[in-house]
């Protein structure tokens, strides 16, 4: 369990922040630019003082400014990858991560030959920072930062300073880093699709504070969330098991709640857990069940609460058997419909538009 | 112009160099220091710490030569103090040149490794930091490192001020033949000398090649590093 509680003065601004994290887990310190998620992890790297606040790491205590704790960062042992990455320049990649793992604490859970192998960085050890692409150097910053066997791993927007589809040359090297390594991580981003693919659990930040924090499922129907994705990105993340493929359409059947999905998602053992975002703006709504349709995904539920939404629209909220997912309709659809808290509803989704929202549940 | 020197000329030279690289040994950690606290460090007493580093830029070289008679003089606090429990005679020696010479050229030092710390990136410092960098690991691996540019362009022009500083090393440690007497000084000697003109002529032309190769040196060196730090 990582456990954070922090204020800290900055001129006007004010960070005053306490979530807690169940660990193995990866937490999203969620927010618009400026609402002092850096402040935040600066405050948990030790980088920055806080002015009051608790942080404990399962059983060791990294600051708490009532009992005078507060160990230096560099015993902290929080590995932390900066957006910028900060590779050292007088160093080429192997002589970073060298740098890294000469100072490192124990126990040692990670090799040095692991980490080359985990971030594919054996053809660049030769190179200094100047000569990698923004890609290879955060992913020499993450092998750095894992050397020094952090107990917890800080990344400040790692992938902000990347267009998308470097980004994509990082990204999975994180999911493996959670999959496998099973580290502790605090990830912060102001991009959702990184949020939804590689967070356990979601804390928002709105204006230096924490102000709703939970599962990344629960989270992602929090109107604060909503406020900052904007309406076309909101969606309910719901967790299903793969059933198995079905075999005319070749997708693969994942149970979601007490219905059923088919996404086009790589081969996955029946068993294995998925996490599907379903965009509210991509959900139909019928009152009766639907028949003759190319839809390939009905699911069965109930209204649970309507509510405005931006724009000439409402969010419905529908049970589908113990998960909530929610669909955007307009406001006249709801008054044709007669929308309400209780009425059985079917939920209608495009099996293409699901595709980019398939990933793998962390552990 | 015969192109050997004479005895005399290269026992200048010789001094000016030796007195020069002295002055740079003794210097060169206290600048760094100094560079260093008057960059990264607020304290009550930094802006008169700092004028007092530069104070030799400003004053009369004669009067930082008269300054130092009297404190590192025989009688002197600190030159009777470093006589009694050393041994060490600075007044009329050569190390009392480097001294001088030292005092003179160490605003010039500072100023250049100032510049260069201000442009080290100190996020590089927090990232060796997490890494568990202590505050020395962190100085002798990233901070100097990555300022050498500036500590090397700070030596090589305290050198080249050290090989040409007059006032303040005839007013402390006069003008001795094989001792202090450095080539300005040899020159001065020569220009008061009657029918020293071409005596001092040759010691210009060494002086002027001296200052020449310095600087070259110092362009090939800051290539070399700039290279190595990969920018």
């Amino acid at each position: 369990m990582l456990q954070v509680a922090a204020t800290k003065h900055l001129g006007a601004f004010t960070l005053d922040a306490r979530f807690e994290l169940p660990t193995p887990g990866v937490v999203a310190l969620f927010g618009r630019s400026g609402c002092g998620k850096s402040t935040l992890i600066n405050v948990i790297a030790g980088l920055l003082d806080a002015d009051s606040g608790r942080i404990a790491l399962d059983d060791v205590v990294l600051l708490d400014t009532g009992q005078h704790v507060d160990v230096a960062p560099e015993r902290r042992r929080i590995g932390y990858v900066f957006q910028e990455s900060r590779l050292f320049p007088h160093f080429d990649v192997a002589g970073n991560l060298r740098y890294a793992a000469r100072r490192a604490g124990s126990p040692r859970f990670v090799g040095f030959d692991l980490v080359v192998d985990l971030l594919d960085l054996k053809l660049l050890m030769k190179r200094r920072a100047h000569q990698l692409s923004g890609g290879e150097r955060q992913r020499v910053a993450i092998g750095r930062a894992l050397l020094s066997q952090p107990r917890l791993l800080l990344l400040d927007e790692p992938l902000a300073s990347l267009d998308a589809s470097r980004r994509e040359e990082v990204l999975p090297y994180l999911e493996i880093l959670r999959d496998q390594l099973a580290i502790p991580m605090v990830y912060v981003s102001h991009n959702f699709d990184e949020v939804l693919r590689l967070a356990t659990h979601l804390v928002l930040m709105e204006c230096g504070s924490t102000t709703a924090q939970g599962g990344i499922g629960e989270m992602s129907l929090n109107p604060g969330v909503r406020a900052i994705i904007g309406a076309e990105a909101v969606g309910a993340i719901v967790e299903g098991t793969v059933l198995g493929t079905d075999a005319a359409s070749g997708l693969t059947r994942v149970g979601v709640g007490g219905g059923e999905l088919k996404v086009p998602a790589a081969a996955a053992a029946a068993g294995a857990k998925l996490r599907v975002q379903l965009l509210a703006r991509d959900l139909i709504v019928a009152t009766r069940e639907p028949q003759h349709l190319s839809v390939r995904n009905i699911l069965r539920g109930v209204v649970t609460a309507v509510t405005g939404d931006e724009g000439d629209a409402d969010l419905i909220a529908i049970d589908i058997g113990g998960t909530i997912i929610m669909a955007r309709v307009t406001r006249a659809a709801t008054r044709e419909l007669k929308l309400t808290a209780g009425l059985p509803v079917w939920a209608l989704v495009k099996a293409v538009s699901l595709r980019s929202h398939f990933t793998r549940v962390p552990r | 112009m015969t192109p050997s020197l004479s005895a005399n000329e290269s026992e200048a030279l010789y001094l000016s160099l030796s007195v020069a690289a002295r002055s740079l040994l003794l210097s060169l950690p206290f600048a760094i220091l100094l560079a260093w606290v008057l960059t990264r460090r607020q304290f009550p007493g930094r802006t008169i710490l700092d004028a007092l580093v530069h104070l030799p830029l400003v004053l009369p070289p004669v009067v930082v030569g008269y300054v130092l008679l009297l404190l590192f003089g025989t009688r002197g606090p600190i030159g009777s103090w470093l006589q009694r429990g050393f041994g060490v005679e600075l007044i009329f020696t050569r190390n009392g040149a480097a001294l001088a010479t030292a005092v003179m050229s160490f605003p010039l030092m500072v100023r250049a490794m100032r510049i260069s710390l201000e442009n080290v990136d100190r996020g590089l410092e927090d990232a060796a930091r997490t890494l568990g960098a202590g505050a020395l690991d962190r100085f002798a691996t990233i901070t100097l490192p990555l300022m050498l540019p500036g500590v090397l362009a700070g030596a090589i022009t305290a050198f080249s001020a050290a090989l040409g500083e007059f006032g303040a090393v005839i007013t402390f440690v006069s003008n001795i033949p094989g001792e202090t007497r450095t080539l300005p000084l040899a020159l001065y000697a020569a220009l008061q000398t009657p029918g020293g003109d071409h005596a001092a002529a040759r010691l210009a032309v060494i002086s002027i090649a001296l200052g020449f190769a310095g600087l070259l040196l110092s362009e090939w060196f800051a290539r070399r590093v700039r290279r190595w730090l990969g920018r």
